[in-house]
This record gives structure tokens, sequence and C-alpha cells, in this order.
């Protein structure tokens, strides 16, 4: 039976992990490549690094980590984080990205995904949708973009029904609202675009407990990404499966 | 070159399939890794690595356009070491739903289907392969997997590996020094590692590449 994922996330600025909340008060948190091989060794079964560089420098730097990165990881390796033209997703898979994930690009021009998904295949696509509540019935979540400073007025929910049409592989959705707060993912957000699409999905944003990815993988999720509770916690990866194994959850131990 | 030597592993390049893992993969099992393209290369390695992602039509269409096709079905039969991963695999057998009309190499006896819509596709993440007794390479374990199609019937004279999505289908099958694989060994962590070493040692003691 196909288990559920565990996935740790660092953010990368210029060549360094970076923790902070929301791209803001960001301070380094070390190297991508040891903090790579720890998670693997723990038992990850995947890893996301998002280049939240502000620079072409630090893009640059961005993918000789994901070189260095993919030298001694051996667990798929999705990468994220400004990635705006066919040539930008071709770099990174050339550089030892197993996925690329796209927002703002495929916002602004949909098309490029169907184009991605001929030409490198679904299974490298992944469509990176951050979401906001608003007080709409019509719509209860919007599409974020540009790093949180546009809302472009696209519904969530049919946002990722199109996506699927356009022929992603995968769908990392995060809430906008609990990134960062560590109250938990929003469990309404997943169950909502669980019943529309049947790409897999990586929930995001909000994690702080194991009690939460087991929220999550229960409202719909496929995979359960975090960040500070592998970072800053005293919890493993490792730790983290035997609590969700505890709770019926199906993992790779 | 004797046994003893580095290993020296060919991987096909077919320009949009994942080289960069791959490659990665065999250098941390202590091999030298060449990305080849022409018939030539193909015909004369000694371990070669048929990687591939994307679709069934245009995988065939890019091993027929360049004469490989010929090439790996000699190799097949001359039991040279060739190891074929996910879509890699498809293309060894008849033919595939996924893009119907176009012949695979034929090698494996089985066409490749759909899942079926009750589960989630594509099937992304890490999933149980049981290897059968008879393996030599293969081992039971957790194997990382990204496919939308499977081979259900296991080829006649074949030893395999089995995975349940909804319903079983073959994850792997092996003979002699062939080895194909529907998951990624590659992205497989430390079983996949494993799995690499070990095809790579029998197959150069019993060829001497």
């Amino acid at each position: 039976m196909l288990t559920k994922r565990i996935i740790p996330c660092l953010d990368i600025r210029d060549g360094r992990v970076v923790k902070g909340v929301r791209f803001a008060n960001l301070r380094d948190a070390g190297d991508p490549v040891e903090q790579a091989r720890r998670y693997e060794a723990q038992g990850a079964d995947e890893l996301v690094m998002l280049d939240v560089s502000a620079t072409s420098e630090g893009r640059t730097a961005a993918l000789e980590s994901v070189r260095a990165v993919r030298s001694v990881l051996s667990i798929p390796l999705s990468v994220g984080g400004g990635v705006r033209r066919v040539e930008d997703v071709l770099a990174l898979l050339r550089a030892g990205a197993d996925k690329v994930a796209l927002n703002t690009a495929a916002v602004d021009k949909p098309k490029i995904l169907r184009e991605l998904s001929e030409r490198v295949g679904a299974q490298c696509v992944v469509i990176s949708i951050d979401a906001a509540s608003r007080a709409n019935p019509q719509a209860a979540w919007e599409v974020v973009t540009h790093a949180g400073m546009k809302r472009p007025g696209l519904d969530a929910v049919k946002w990722a029904q199109q996506c699927e049409r356009l022929g992603v592989g995968e769908i990392l959705l995060t809430s906008w609202d609990r990134d960062g707060t560590r109250h938990g993912y929003d469990t309404d957000l997943i169950g909502a675009i669980r019943k529309v699409v049947q790409t897999p999905i990586i929930a995001s944003g909000g994690a702080a407990t194991p009690e939460h990815m087991v929220e999550a993988l229960r409202a719909g999720a496929d995979a359960v990404l975090a960040a500070s509770i592998f970072h800053d916690a005293d919890m493993t990866v490792g730790d983290v499966k035997g609590t969700l194994q505890g709770a019926g959850v199906e993992v790779r131990l | 070159m004797t046994a003893r030597s580095k290993p020296e592993v060919s991987v096909i390049d077919t320009g949009i399939a994942n080289a960069a893992s791959v490659s990665a993969a065999f250098a941390r099992c202590g091999a030298d890794v060449r990305l080849i393209t022409d018939r030539k290369s193909v015909e004369h390695a000694g371990l070669l690595v048929l990687p591939g992602v994307g679709s069934f039509g245009a995988g065939m269409e890019r091993l027929c356009a360049e004469g490989l096709d010929r090439v790996l079905l000699q190799r097949v039969r001359d039991d040279r070491p060739t190891l074929a991963i996910c879509l890699g695999m498809q293309l060894l057998c008849v033919s595939s739903q996924e893009t119907p009309g176009v012949s695979g190499l034929g090698i494996l006896d089985g066409r490749i289907t759909p899942f079926t819509p009750s589960v989630r596709c594509p099937q992304f993440g890490w999933n149980l392969v049981e290897a059968d007794h008879g393996c030599r390479v293969l081992r039971t374990g957790y194997a990382y997997f990204a496919n939308s199609f499977k081979l259900e019937q296991a080829p006649a004279e074949w030893q395999t590996g089995v995975t349940i999505h909804g319903s079983p289908f073959v994850s792997a099958v092996e003979r002699g020094n062939i080895l194909a694989c529907q998951f990624h060994p590659e992205l497989s962590g430390s079983w996949g590692k494993e799995l690499l070493c070990r095809w790579m040692a029998m197959s150069r003691e019993e060829t001497r590449c």
C-alpha cells in the first residue's frame, strides 16, 4: 500500500538554509547539504527546497545548492521558489531536482503547465498553490502570488482543478493564513481541494505537532510538508513517523 | 577492464529523463558515470542504464529515431547488463494504453495499462515491493514510485517484484543480468542504493565488464 509521505522543507537564501516567518526576520540555519543528509538519515520520504532569494546572484547560488544536495541525497528532491520560465525548470532538473514547483508563473500563464508536462513529464511538474481564506461563500479561498504580494482574484479550488487538467503531477498546497502560525494545517482547504482533484496533494503551512499531520492526512492530503517542526522542535522525522503509525497512518519506517 | 577497477556505468541520456539523479546515485555506488546518446555507445556499454520519464510514445519515438531499439533488443538477447527504470521498463513491453498504436520493444510479454480510477494517480511515493524467492538482485523493501501506468501480468520466465496500488502490479522484473524497475531505485534511499550496487556487482562478476 502506498504510504503517506513526510517532507521536510528547507528555505534557501543565497545558498544557505534560513528560518523565518513569511519570508521576514530570516536568520541563518545552516548548510543545505548537511541538513539534507540529516533528514534523509532520519527517514524523510522526500525533500523540498524553496528558494527565497531576492536576487539573481541568490538564484545562481540556489542552483549550486541543488547540485550539492543531489550528490548526497538518495530520496526525491523538489525545488520551488521564483521559477518563471521553462528554461528555469530545465536548469533545475539538470542540476538534480526531480520535480519543480511553479506558482506565480503558472497563474500568469497557465499554458506553461501543459507545455512542461508534455516536455518533461507530469511527474516533474508541481503546482504550488498558496491559498488565503476570504469571507466569500462562493470562493472560500483565493490564490496568493508574488510571495504574498498579490491576489489576482483566483478561486483556489477551481485553480487546482484547472491545474489538474493542464497535466500537473502534484499539488503543493500552502495555507497562507496558517503558514508560520503553528496552529495546524487548514484541513477545510485540504478537504475542499481533495473533493475535486485526483492529483496527489502535499499539505503545507501551520504544522507544529504530529497530530496536526494526522489531521491533514485524514482530510485528504497524501503528504505533509513541515519546516519549523523539524528545525526548531526536538523532534526528528522518525519521531513524527512513530506517532503517525500509532495513530493508524501507514508510513515507511 | 579487470573486475577490480572502478566500474563504468553508461546512462542513456534521453534529454527528458532525470539523468542527474541516476548519475548521482551510481556515483554514490562508486561508479564512473557517463551519459551516452548514440547507438554505438549503447551497443558497447558494459553496464547500461535506460532511465525514463515522459510518455510511452515519445520514449519509443526517441529510441527508434536513434536506432537504439534494435541494439537494446540484441543486448537483452545476449544477457548483457542492462537496467531499465520507470518508463524504461514500460518501453520493454509490447504496448501501452498511454499511447495506443505504438509498439514497444516487446522484450517483456505484457501490455501497460493505467491504474484504476479508484486509486490516487499518479502513484507518487513509497510502496512495498515484494520480491519472488527466485530473485537474485531484487529484495523486498520500500521503493519510491512516480507512475500512472503499470504492467499487470508477470511475463513468463522472469523473476518479479510485486506491489499493490489498488490491485497488484509488477513493480520489477529480473533475469540474468537484466533488471527492470517500475520504481526509481536512484530515489529509493539506502534500499535503492543497495539494489543498484548488487546489480552492478553481479553483472560485473558474470560478464567481467
